[in-house]
């Protein structure tokens, strides 16, 4: 009987092309679309997740000048040495501080330049900053003491400039300074904020003051919190500290700012969750869109098919018999659009994930949940239609117009 | 084997068998206590003007319809205590149908149309292509196998439905004026086809026809009016003079 219904439900299918065609075509567009949101939004995820992680001890960020508007600083005094030795100084739950100074600069080497920032910082940098050199050295004490002509190059500035060569013992010409490259850092990929922070040129702080600058400046103090203290605290404190060296009256605003690194990029992790959501609403939106078209050409071709059921009971089909065909050419349509639309969410998944620059995660649990909402609609709207046509007098279902 | 023995089991009887329709200030009697046995091997036409209830009456012999009141005993069986399934198993095993309008399943090859009885009664490929090919040959259709209704014309399609109503090898062919649809000349054919299986077959016929040339095939004819039995004549000099 299962094979017999096979066979009937087969010729059905191939007897109504276009039919099936367009019962496979919603239950794909549903399927895919829930998976490839769900799949992308998974991978953004991920990815903050990862860059959270990525910040290890908590980071916090004190520079000059107070947010005006977007992407504007006012101006205000830099800060020097002293602050800096100050924080590490006189704060408690300070693990470490890295005071750094930067500037937009281009980067040359022989006829290639790329545009890029250097940045003066001595070796606490890549402590605080929880970054390891992928190949080289750091700076020496006395390189530091000196203030000598040496680089540490960011991975895309490599790429740019050495492409396949070799950067060591190179000199890269920075303004009128010619540098030594001694250090190649480890690839860190995109910040939360999408830039890319593997473009950078790190040089001794004093190279950066005396030949670069010009002045004594610090653009930024970076200060890494012992694990388990508070940074809410830790951030107060540098405040009231940086107001009284800075000589601040209790009316006045700040002219700097203590920025919480793991607060901003945890903020940005809710958003990206938000978005995730957001994609997922979507796409249970189009899911049902789908069933809804799938349920809608199910209820016009069963109603398009009571003459065919009416014939099929005349000649001496049972009831089961007809409803047994049906069931399994929903079956058979929601199963074979369920894989296709599967298959080619993932295809897409994995190539828009790689487009974007974001991990691929696949979440079997959306999968399975597609799939069977989608054979749902088509076995429900395919099966119960066809049970009320089945249970007509035959003469009835014959007489169906 | 004789139509005429009243001492033969009826295959199909009817008694007091009526047929409301619809209900209410709306309800519309098809049919008003009919009383009718049909011996095997009978040719009967039904025969009566239009909305007299031929065509419901013949529905209810072929267990396709069921009577509002009455009795309908297939064989000594009583139909109305059957249930749907059992019906159907009736229908399967000892009924075939030929409509007005053909119902073929379009888009279907003549041979897959013919087969499908067989699929249902869970025969084998092989036999099935077997009987099916041996019904079109017998209804003239040999080569026409792969020809879907569209490709056929309405004489054509009405010997596939024909052919599809006899390869279970039915012990009762209803027909619902087989030949209304086509011309003269196709009408004939359908006729000489049926009365063929009608001799050779012993196959027991009841037809809804309107033309007294068609109905001159039978060896009774059943007069409808307005929902009942208006008269009932043997055609004895048939029997009798074959
Ligand atoms: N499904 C139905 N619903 C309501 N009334 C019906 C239905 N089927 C038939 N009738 C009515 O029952 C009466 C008998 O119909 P039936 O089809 O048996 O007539 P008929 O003798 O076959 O006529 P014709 O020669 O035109 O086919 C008609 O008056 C018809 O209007
Ligand atoms: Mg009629």
């Amino acid at each position: 009987m299962v094979w017999n219904a096979l066979l009937l439900a087969l010729r059905e299918i191939r007897r109504n092309v276009l039919r099936s065609f367009l019962t496979i075509l919603g239950i794909v567009i549903g399927v895919a679309a829930v998976i490839v949101m769900v799949t992308l939004g998974g991978g953004a995820t991920a990815q903050v997740t990862a860059q959270i992680a990525s910040l290890g001890t908590n980071l916090l960020m004190v520079r000059p000048g107070q947010r005006m508007g977007f992407g504007q600083m006012s101006t205000a005094a830099q800060f020097d040495l002293a602050d800096a030795e100050a924080i590490e100084r006189e704060i408690r739950s300070v693990l470490a501080i890295a005071p750094a100074s930067s500037a937009p600069t281009t980067a040359v080497f022989g006829n290639r330049n790329w545009s890029t920032s250097i940045t003066g910082i001595d070796n606490r940098y890549f402590g605080v900053r929880n970054w390891t050199l992928a190949s080289g050295r750091e700076f020496t004490a006395s390189e530091l003491r000196a203030g000598s002509s040496v680089c540490i190059i960011g991975a895309t500035v490599r790429k740019e400039l050495f492409g396949a060569q070799d950067p060591f013992g190179n000199k890269l010409r920075l303004e009128k300074l010619s540098c030594e490259v001694i250090g190649l850092l480890q690839a860190k990929g995109q910040s939360t904020m999408g830039s890319d922070q593997d473009d950078l040129v790190l040089m001794p702080l004093r190279t950066f003051q005396r030949r670069i600058a010009g002045t004594q400046d610090i653009g930024l103090i970076q200060v890494s919190v012992r694990d388990g203290a508070s940074t809410e605290q830790v951030k107060q404190d540098i405040e009231e500290l940086l107001r009284t060296r800075r000589h601040i009256s209790p009316s006045e605003d700040d002219d700097f700012q203590v920025l919480d690194m793991k607060e901003i990029t945890q903020m940005l992790a809710g958003t990206t969750q938000v978005l995730t959501a957001l994609l997922g609403a979507v796409a249970a939106v189009s899911l049902l869109v789908g069933g809804i078209g799938i349920m809608n050409i199910m209820l016009v071709s069963v109603t398009e098919r009571t003459r065919e059921i009416g014939i099929r009971l005349a000649i001496g089909a049972l009831e089961r018999e007809v409803l047994m065909q049906f069931l399994v050419e929903a079956v058979v349509l929601a199963a074979f659009g369920g894989l296709t639309g599967i298959v080619l969410a993932l295809a897409a998944s994995v190539v828009l994930a790689d487009l974007m620059s974001i991990p691929f995660v696949f979440n079997p649990g959306i999968v399975v949940l597609a799939f069977l909402f989608s054979a749902a609609v088509g076995v429900i709207f395919g099966f119960f239609p066809a049970r009320k046509a089945a249970r007509l007098d035959p003469i009835e279902a014959l007489r169906h117009e | 084997m004789s139509g005429t023995d009243s001492t033969a089991r009826p295959l199909l009887e009817l008694q007091g068998v009526t047929k409301v329709y619809g209900r209410g200030a709306a309800a519309m009697q098809a049919l008003r206590g009919v009383d009718l046995r049909i011996d095997a091997g009978e040719f009967v036409a039904v025969m009566g003007p239009s909305g007299s209830g031929k065509s419901t009456c013949l529905n209810i012999l072929g267990c396709l319809d069921t009577p509002s009141a009455g009795s309908y005993r297939f064989g000594g069986v009583e139909v109305g205590t059957l249930s749907r399934n059992q019906r159907a198993e009736l229908r399967r095993h000892y009924l075939g149908f030929v409509f007005q309008g053909f119902n073929l399943l379009n888009r279907t090859t003549a041979l897959e149309n013919v087969e499908l009885p067989l699929l249902y009664r869970g025969m084998h490929i092989a036999e099935r292509h077997r009987l099916a090919r041996e019904a079109l040959a017998a209804v003239g259709l040999a080569g026409w196998e792969t020809h879907t209704p569209g490709e056929l014309s309405g004489g054509q399609q009405q010997r596939v439905a024909i052919a599809r109503a006899i390869v279970t090898a039915p012990d009762v062919l209803f027909a619902d004026e087989p030949t209304g649809n086509l011309d003269s000349a196709r009408s004939r054919e359908i006729m000489e086809l049926i009365t063929a299986f009608n001799r050779e077959r012993g196959l027991t016929i009841v037809m809804v026809t309107h033309e007294a040339d068609m109905a001159a095939f039978a060896t009774r004819r059943v007069h409808f009016l307005d929902g009942h039995i208006e008269s009932d004549t043997r055609a004895h000099d048939f029997m009798e003079t074959a």
